[in-house]
């Protein structure tokens, strides 16, 4: 029988071959459909919908979870400007921005370094650098917490030398701002490097035969040349930093939130579903437009190369 | 080759990368050793102790919270693996597959949209079909978000390796089955245990999905540690932080190097 097969393998397999991939990849389908595309789907709904009186909402079309952005309603249906939620908006942009830029400025020398260091000390290192991410995220954010706050090691230090003691440094934008570049970092620094490490060293010799100094090389050979690994460690931080609840919320208590926060605030409470949603869709948008413009300009470089 | 040298070098690039690394592990050292300080205010030294670790241990609810984390995690692992392991062999095995960039952007779509945004969509999903049980609620959206986690390294393990062995095994008159079990699954073992282990990771490390999908029953560690953090600094949180820093230490260990051991073995 076995023997058989064997002999007619060719037919068989070859008809098989057609259909097995496909089997092989519904599964990811399905849970992609049902987990993903389909509440995605809903989300877009939900965003358009009526608040319900108790929580939740009501099916419906209705722009009142976008307009809760900008406007408050008042007592008698006049409607109010109200900057609070697009400072939230803009804080978000802003934080996640600096966020990948001070990521970037860390990043590219540590990289650089690294990528420099002899063999063995090279894997350790960049062992070290991935560890880090193999912590929980949340305690990685409480470290910060227990740093910068009441009590922790910081204050001490400038108690010591006579700052008052009413001061904190917890619960503004620069401790989110601490917790965010803490975590995020090595998602910033493994990319450059293999970028880094790709790069044809002749090429910087060159740079310096051709009378550039090391600003210039840095700036119009190293730069452009790490450009696919400083673009992927760019979006390995801005997307997630986009997102981000923990940092916002542990560390900019409840007055500097962001718009991850913002978001699961609405949930959380069961408060205002269709805001939330509408809150949510913003990030969505946001996120893409920025996905898409780094695509299309990696295509036109491609395109011009 | 003393100048060459020094004209790829950039000076001060040294002390930066030492602050860097003192930066990146100083502050878990300031976990680690305030968990073993005998004083109830976490930044008041007064002793070195253990008995936090013994309160931590005794704590059922932190212990109940782990198991939810494990078991989550466990489940999600196999799903997420066994289903990215089938997408990739598709993927890069399968003859005229047809929409396979778009199958494989399906497997990394959860990569590319903010957590938040997945998470609450899920949770209104959820509620929609009137899905109750908690576990079943985080074991399929874990499996969702662990699946790209999974599928990355098990494609480049598979991309990587070329397709002499399996023809061998196939000209020697092995079936599909015994090729798969004999040739492909051993040397792609690296990638998917890589990928394993990866998925595993994100899911127990996972709040945001968790925080917001979780209810009475079914708290997770990282849903738990942070009711913990919000309830203030303690020295117990200390001692539950430094035993998991611990843990996490040994898992990635054993996963680079596996990972790395699977590396070497190409080189030669």
């Amino acid at each position: 029988m076995s023997e058989a097969t064997a002999h007619h393998a060719d037919t068989p397999r070859r008809r098989r071959q057609i259909n097995l991939p496909y089997v092989g990849l519904a599964p990811a389908w399905l849970l992609m459909i049902f987990a993903l595309i389909i509440p995605i789907l809903i989300i877009i709904a939900v965003s358009f919908a009526v608040r319900g009186a108790y929580g939740g909402f009501d099916w419906g079309f209705d722009l009142s979870g976008y307009r809760q952005i900008l406007f408050n309603e008042g007592w008698t249906g006049e409607m109010e400007f109200t900057p609070q939620y697009l400072i939230i908006i803009l804080r978000t942009i802003l934080l996640a921005t600096v966020t990948t830029v001070l990521c970037l400025i860390l990043a590219v020398p540590v990289a650089y370094w690294i990528a420099g260091q002899p063999g063995h000390r090279k894997s350790v290192l960049v062992f070290l650098v991935t560890l880090p991410f193999w912590m929980s995220m949340i305690l990685r954010v409480y470290a910060w917490m227990i740093i910068l706050g009441k009590d922790g090691p910081l204050l001490r230090f400038f108690e010591f030398f006579g700052a008052p003691s009413g001061m904190t440094f917890m619960y503004n934008d620069g401790a989110t701002l601490a917790a965010m570049v803490y975590t995020y970092i090595p998602l910033m620094v493994l990319p450059v490097f293999a970028s880094i490490e790709k790069l044809d060293g002749t090429l910087i010799e060159a740079a310096h035969d051709l009378y550039g100094n090391r600003w210039t090389t840095l700036r119009r050979v190293i730069l452009p040349l790490t450009a696919p690994g400083i673009a992927s460690g760019g979006i390995l931080v801005f997307v997630p930093a986009f997102g981000a609840v923990l940092e916002p919320t542990l560390m900019g208590g409840g007055k500097q939130m962001m718009m991850g926060s913002l978001i699961q605030l609405q949930f959380g409470g069961g408060r205002n579903w269709p805001f939330g949603a509408a809150i949510a869709m913003i990030l969505m948008m946001l996120v893409m437009l920025v996905l898409v413009g780094l695509a299309l300009r990696s295509a036109r470089n491609e395109v011009e190369s | 080759m003393k100048l060459q040298h020094d004209v790829k070098r950039y000076p001060g690039l040294g002390i930066i990368s030492t602050v860097f690394f003192i930066y990146l592990y100083a502050p878990l050292g300031i976990v680690v050793l305030y968990s073993f300080n005998a004083n109830r205010i976490t930044s008041v030294w007064t002793e070195f102790s253990f008995k936090w670790y013994g309160s931590a241990l005794n704590n059922s609810a932190l212990m109940s919270a782990l198991k939810t984390s494990l078991t989550v995690a466990a489940i999600a692992t196999v799903m997420a693996t066994t289903i990215a392991l089938l997408a990739a062999l598709s993927i890069i095995r399968g003859k005229n597959v047809r929409y396979r960039k778009l199958s494989e952007t399906m497997v990394n779509l959860p990569l590319l949209l903010p957590e938040i945004v997945l998470a609450v969509a899920t949770l209104i999903l959820f509620s929609l079909i009137g899905l109750q049980n908690g576990m079943v609620k985080l074991v399929i959206a874990h499996s969702a978000f662990c699946t790209p986690f999974a599928f990355l390294p098990i494609r480049a393990r598979l991309q990587g390796m070329p397709l002499d062995f399996e023809e061998a095994a196939t000209d020697l008159y092995a079936s599909r089955w015994i090729v798969f079990r004999r040739v492909t699954l051993p040397l792609i073992f690296p990638g998917l245990f890589a990928g394993a282990m990866l998925a595993f990771l994100i899911s127990m490390d996972d709040f945001i999905t968790s925080n917001m999908l979780s209810s009475g029953g079914t708290t997770t560690l990282p849903v738990y540690i942070f009711s913990l953090i919000r309830a203030g600094t303690s020295p117990e949180l200390n001692a539950i932080a430094t035993m998991l820093i611990v843990a996490s230490l040994v898992l990635a260990t054993v996963a680079l190097t596996v990972a790395g051991r699977g590396q070497r073995t190409d080189a030669t």
